[in-house]
């Protein structure tokens, strides 16, 4: 995986963009997420299944790993057993 | 990277809000998705290099924009208010082009070079009847999202290239997803072409906030759609500022009552406007962008609370931070540099220097960034101790007189002191004894007397030093302004020549 490749989760409807980091396993409601369309989704890890949001930002803890989230789902995304984080942006004022 | 996601994310997240009112039609967010899947459809039929458009704002350009980019082909905006040979120059560049706007003028300008015609209401039509087939897949091409010719105000237009990891870089970086409500409106008045056309339609959609278009501006056109949409942000150049309070000065009544929000830049906004703009306005948030072309738009910004505080101080280097352009964003970085690349300290005029994912810096053919992944914007500017920056011209513009560098600014500065000068322009003309020197054009204020030259040269002479003292003073009638509020030094330095 690199910048821009889009992960989907095994689990559930949850898909994400990678924006920074390359070659990690990332995990969705605690099953490996894949570039590929799962043929039928497995059963979530109730302990990664807080749910994902569209449009928010989750980061690694050393902040190496940053995905966005452009389809919502029910699993968690966590690399290595580690959950990942909402990534807290301060709102800048439109510009445009 | 693709910038459709923003499209696919906004109809994803809410399908049915309205994200574009234009001449009365309202498009919701499922509605231009379609259309931009059946753009990027026929577009592939075609087999053309890019889609151009060349046309007013219409819902025309956020098809375009998208279907070009699950197309993978760039989307050229062209400005239609060019003299045709330049015109027709630019179109023999983007061979083989689905071109969509004024065919008649196109066709006329370009009959060679394999492009396609299209009417704005022929290629809306035939994308939305390509939607139903259309596979939605997305291509990556060469990755770029849009290329936008310059101005060219001193050379040829060059063609700048934005890469779709530029401006989704810019847009994630400087917008939070679905944050506008329902009631949310923005009014967009810039030309499609403008780099600040382009980010308008990525911000409002990436925040689900609706877009009102204003295809060509007109005051009493802007004050009426802003009342009748319950308009609560909007993005002026500062001389579209300045004709909006011209005409509710002249009476003209609009309930302005929901506008939360004014964003400008563009140009250098006159301070005397911004101060009577925030004391006419006083409930409304003001934001001054900068920005270029090849910087995906918005760099560096003065926020809402920096203005009141500025506006409202009496400590005059805080007051002064109303004509700088606030900070750069938490996302760029940002260097002033001498002519050796040395980077300077605050206080010292240099050369603006940017980098960050967001900047481009790339044209056809060549990149304009040095090796560490800094673009040099040719841009003039110094920063405060607290990290605000101030603009001072285009590097070009900078007099060079018997090896000394003079910024226009600091001559513009003292002379806009005076009360009788409305505006001031200084310029460097050919002299036989220094290679350059300064020369000075102003406007005088209504009914005031035009200040004798002596006064005008004691005047710089006792502010800065004799070396920036004017040889050559003319009085004009009004600046040679383009229409996005740029002013055209060179028209103004023409002056002299010709004279």
């Amino acid at each position: 995986m690199k910048p821009g490749t889009k992960l989907k989760s095994a689990v559930c409807d949850t898909e994400v963009m990678v924006i920074r980091g390359s070659d990690v396993e990332v995990m969705c409601g605690g099953a490996l997420m894949s570039e590929d369309t799962p043929a039928e989704k497995s059963a979530i890890d109730t302990a990664f299944a807080e749910g994902t949001l569209i449009g928010k930002r989750y980061v690694d803890s050393d902040g190496s790993v940053e995905l966005l989230c452009v389809k919502p789902g029910k699993g968690s995304l966590s690399i290595g057993g580690a959950s990942l984080q909402l990534k807290e942006a301060k709102p800048l004022p439109s510009s445009d | 990277m693709n910038i459709s996601l923003i499209l696919q994310m906004a109809a994803d997240a809410d399908p049915e809000r309205i994200g574009l009112v234009c001449d009365g039609e309202r498009w919701s967010y499922r509605a231009i998705q379609r259309a931009a899947h059946g753009a990027a459809a026929n577009i592939a039929d075609i087999g053309c290099s890019h889609i151009a458009l060349l046309d007013e704002s219409s819902e025309a350009a956020p098809i375009a924009l998208f279907g070009a980019a699950l197309a993978g082909i760039p989307y050229v905006p062209l400005n239609y208010r060019l003299a045709d040979t330049d015109l027709a120059a630019l179109l023999q560049r983007i061979a083989p082009a689905y071109i969509v706007g004024d065919v008649e003028r196109a066709k006329r300008l370009a009959p060679e070079g394999g492009h396609t015609f299209c009417s704005r209401k022929d290629f809306v039509a035939a994308a939305e009847a390509a939607a139903d087939t259309a596979s939605g897949e997305e291509r990556e091409g060469e990755g770029i999202a849009a290329q936008i010719f310059t101005s060219g105000t001193t050379a040829a237009p060059k063609a700048a290239l934005l890469r779709h990891s530029n401006l989704l870089g810019y847009i994630l970086g400087t917008v939070e997803f679905c944050s506008a409500t329902e009631d949310d409106a923005q009014l967009v008045c810039v030309p499609p072409y403008h780099i600040a056309g382009i980010s308008a339609l990525l911000s409002s959609f990436y925040a689900l906030r609706r877009i009102v278009l204003l295809p060509a501006f007109d005051p009493d056109d802007w004050l009426q759609l802003a009342s009748a949409e319950r308009v609560t942000n909007a993005f002026v150049v500062p001389t579209m500022l300045a004709r909006i309070i011209e005409r509710i000065d002249e009476g003209v009544q609009a309930d302005l009552s929901a506008l939360r929000a004014i964003a400008y830049g563009g140009g250098r906004m006159p301070p005397e406007l911004i101060d009577r703009a925030l004391d006419l306005f006083p409930e409304t948030n003001f934001t001054n962008a900068y920005g270029l072309t090849e910087t995906s738009s918005t760099i560096a910004l003065l926020g809402p609370e920096e203005h009141r505080s500025a506006h409202n101080s009496s400590d005059p280097a805080v007051r002064a931070r109303l004509g700088s352009v606030g900070r750069p964003l938490p996302t760029v970085e940002l260097e002033i540099r001498d002519e050796e690349g040395k980077s300077l300290p605050a206080g010292e005029c240099g050369e603006v220097y940017v980098r960050g994912e967001q900047v481009s810096g790339e044209y056809r053919g060549k990149s304009a960034l040095d090796a560490e992944g800094w673009f040099p914007t040719r841009d003039a500017g110094w920063l405060d101790s607290e990290g605000y920056l101030f603009l001072a011209g285009r590097a070009d513009d900078v007099i060079v007189r018997g090896g000394e560098n003079i910024s226009p600014g600091e001559i513009e500065e003292v002379l806009m002191s005076h009360p009788a000068i409305a505006e001031a322009v200084a310029v460097g003309v050919p002299s036989t004894e220094w290679g350059e020197a300064v020369a000075i054009a102003i406007v005088i204020r209504p009914g005031c007397d035009r200040p004798d030259d002596t006064t005008l040269r004691t005047l710089i002479k006792d502010r800065l030093r004799s070396s920036r003292v004017p040889e050559r003073i003319a009085v004009l009638d009004e600046m040679p302004y383009n229409e996005m509020g740029k002013l055209l030094r060179r028209q103004v330095r023409a002056h002299f020549q010709d004279n």
